[in-house]
């Protein structure tokens, strides 16, 4: 694998910006007249604000995200996830839509079943989810497989206006749902479509810093696809109804 | 991680007889081995397949012989499951799965023959020199046992003796000889650990598969002369095997036997191309 | 004989070959590797987490927990596996040099977890450890607020050197060997590492820590390019 050196990874302590250009954003603080970085990654300017977007570390939780976690316990008021990272999260009961009975919780989501889930409070160590939104695809994963990745880069595997998605999706004839947790749901048909989409999401994660991902991913796509999978013709919107054959 | 639907997910892999990573039930992953990361030691080396590394350093001593052996060397292997490699090793004593994984490993070495004890013996029943075969896991991705046994062998191969004075009867560390370890290179024993879930049978899973596998079956395997020879064998884990499962995977330790040994042949030839060439 | 020349070649203030590396243990969330001469050092970070059992989490600020132990055959003469007195007290002290850098009050109720493993030793691991250890907590995206430095200085006979070596440690003549391990910090320049074995004339500690505080810059400089480098 090739090892690059970035120029804009600033490490933490490294002086992003002297005197009063611009105010201290995420992991950013002022040291003297400087603004330091406090943490490993990239320098973003966004109007009067410098901040650091991290490349590594725990994930940072933030009101709206869509996330997948682990039902940890039950409570009297809902259920405790682990969505990563020392943040104890919290599903209550009445965010979730419907009417369940104290002993219907383990039915409904049991301890050790993974959920697809919203944020939608962030408080200092604690984080509190929801069922209920616009959002589809939320509830219990009950089939296909679950990736973790480093969840920085996420925005990578996701891609330009879904760019990159797509393309693990047709690759792989899968479903792909991405938690911004580093959690990645995929489900499809069958178990070596499953693991290919999986491998796929791994070249990505693994390709981030390289220049070209996209042809590089297209590229290894190409190379590595099992020839059990028959990539299904996209259905044309025309007068007729076409055949979609496999 | 390892998440309830994990298991469902590897099992319906391997009924398929693929693996979630494209391998075939029977495939190794890539196999790396680096020699020498510890000059201190008598020989020393690293071996990594797919994500999972160990390391193994030799030490020697010398030691009194014990009373029914009075001309032999002794051996002792010991493994540390370091809480560098993984978020689930703690510190504290060796836990049951770091002896049982020492102990399989060092049957394996001391039933084949390998290593010609008599040669070990420096004075009849006064003085024996005593092999340390140390391994410490820097990164655990499953598959530890077939790692840390071929780390082992690996290490013994390259491993030579410390400088011993004879008047003082002591080891000048830090001195070494030329002389390499007395092994019979012909009884190399290597390991192949089987898994089983549901009704398949596969090697060398990755943590997560190893930690939704039911049972396993560890076999060392070598081959003195015309014949293949198994040398210690551990089933571990509640599952069950028929006597068919069992013959299937001696057949197919055999064969992988094959397999791992020309590998072990290639690395030790690079590794004295490289010694040469410094 | 009077030290005039170092035992390898090296001047007074010159360090031995120093590498450094990232991400060698892929289960950790920052790892290292750092090569101080014939010194090798891991460390892995774990964290930060949840700390449990509950009781023990700190409701104002994270948790710190470092472990430093050497390899059995790292060492000349094989140490038993387990954790030493040794062991337990450059754990202390290197926890108490990391700390400091940690935004600890950000993280309330968490442990981050630091893990040191010598690989290979040839005197100067307890600092080839906290390089590592460094290293490994800002690629883990530890918050932090400036980034430390080790090297072992010494007085050999009359001479101060900087990274000694084990046959300087052991050196027995004229005034004798004393090893002075020292940590500074890359921004504000303060100490959080000093530990003296030895000997040394008051008046010579300010040259034993100028020389430190000239190798420790030298050190960070190698620490920042391998945090740079990513694959």
């Amino acid at each position: 694998m090739a090892t690059k050196t970035k120029k804009d990874i600033v490490i933490p302590g490294e002086i992003i910006s002297k005197g009063n250009d611009f105010l201290p954003g995420d992991w950013t603080m002022k040291q003297g007249e400087n603004i330091i970085a406090t943490r490993i990654g990239i320098v973003e300017k966004y109007d009067k604000l410098i901040k650091i977007i991290p490349i590594s570390g725990v994930y940072i939780p933030r009101g709206g995200n869509v996330v997948i976690g682990e039902i940890k316990d039950i409570t009297m008021n809902g259920w405790m996830v682990n969505i990563g990272g020392p943040y104890s999260s919290f599903l209550p009961l009445r965010e979730c839509p419907g009417f369940i009975e104290e002993s219907e919780m383990e039915n409904v989501y049991g301890i050790g079943d993974l959920i697809v889930t919203r944020i939608f409070d962030v408080r200092r160590t604690s984080v509190d989810l929801t069922m209920k939104s616009r959002e589809r695809g939320l509830g219990k994963i009950q089939s296909g497989i679950v990736v973790r990745v480093n969840p920085h880069r996420v925005p990578r595997v996701i891609g330009k206006e879904g760019s990159m998605i797509k393309m693990i999706k047709d690759a792989s004839n899968c479903y792909i749902t991405v938690g911004q947790n580093g959690l990645i749901w995929i489900n499809g048909d069958d178990i070596e479509k499953q693991a290919f989409a999986k491998r796929i999401v791994e070249y990505i994660v693994d390709n981030t810093t390289t220049e070209g991902l996209t042809e590089k991913v297209e590229k290894w796509i190409a190379e590595n696809k099992p020839a059990s999978i028959k990539t299904v013709p996209k259905e044309e919107k025309s007068e007729e109804n076409v055949e979609v054959k496999e | 991680m390892v998440y309830k639907i994990t298991r469902k997910n590897v099992l319906e892999a391997v009924n398929k007889e693929k693996r979630l990573d494209g391998r075939g039930l029977l495939d190794h992953r890539p196999i790396e081995i680096k020699f020498g990361v510890s000059n201190k030691a008598e020989g020393s080396v690293s071996v990594k397949i797919g994500k999972t590394e160990v390391v193994c350093g030799i030490k020697m001593g010398v030691q009194e012989p014990y009373t029914d052996h009075e001309n032999e060397g002794t051996m002792t292997t010991s493994m540390e499951l370091l809480p560098l490699s993984s978020p689930n090793f703690e510190y504290g004593q060796p836990t049951i799965e770091a002896v049982e994984m020492a102990r399989i490993i060092d049957r394996g070495i001391r039933e084949s023959g390998f290593i010609e004890f008599e040669k070990l013996c420096i004075k009849d029943g006064e003085k024996v020199w005593s092999i340390f075969i140390d391994l410490a896991i820097i990164n655990d991705d499953g598959n530890l046992i077939d790692a840390g046994a071929l780390a082992a062998i690996l290490a013994l191969m390259t491993a030579r003796f410390p400088e011993y004075d004879e008047k003082t009867e002591k080891i000048k560390f830090g001195e070494f000889t030329d002389k390499k370890l007395p092994l019979n290179a012909d009884k190399m024993p290597l390991t192949i650990t089987f898994f089983k879930l549901g009704e398949k049978i596969f090697i060398d899973p990755t943590r997560e598969e190893e930690e939704v596998t039911e049972g396993r079956l560890t076999i060392e395997v070598s081959k003195p002369e015309k014949e293949e020879m198994i040398n210690a064998m551990q089933k571990g884990g509640e599952a069950v095997f028929s006597i068919e499962e069992v013959n299937s995977m001696v057949d197919e330790a055999t064969k992988i036997f094959k397999k791992l040994n020309s590998l072990v042949t290639d690395e030790l030839k690079k590794a004295k191309k490289e010694a040469k060439e410094k | 004989m009077a030290y005039t020349k170092r035992i390898d070649g090296r001047k007074l203030d010159e360090l031995r070959d120093t590498s450094a590396k990232i991400g060698v243990v892929p289960n950790a969330d920052g790892s290292a590797l750092f090569k101080q001469g014939d010194t090798v050092a891991i460390a892995a970070v774990y964290g930060p987490k949840i700390l449990n059992p509950k009781h023990c989490q700190n409701p104002e600020k994270g948790v710190l927990r470092v472990h430093y132990n050497m390899l059995s055959f790292s060492v000349s003469e094989r140490i038993r596996p387990g954790l030493s007195r040794r062991s337990q007290e450059i754990s202390k002290v290197t926890e108490w040099a990391l700390a400091p850098l940690v935004l600890l009050d950000e993280l309330p109720g968490t442990v981050i977890d630091v893990h040191i493993n010598i690989l290979q030793a040839n005197a100067g691991t307890r600092c080839a450890g906290i390089n590592a250890a460094a290293m490994a907590l800002a690629a883990a995206g530890v918050p932090m607020t400036e980034m430390i430095s080790a090297v072992a200085v010494g007085k050999i006979d009359d001479k101060i050197v900087t990274d000694v070596t084990k046959e300087e440690e052991d050196y027995e003549e004229g005034e004798g060997a004393t090893d002075i391990p020292v940590a500074f910090l890359s921004n504000s320049g303060k100490l959080t590492l000093l530990q003296l074995d030895g000997r040394i004339q008051a008046k010579r500690m300010k040259e034993a820590l100028e020389a430190g505080k000239e190798a420790c810059k030298k050190i960070f400089e190698i620490q920042k390019k391998a945090l740079k480098e990513v694959e």
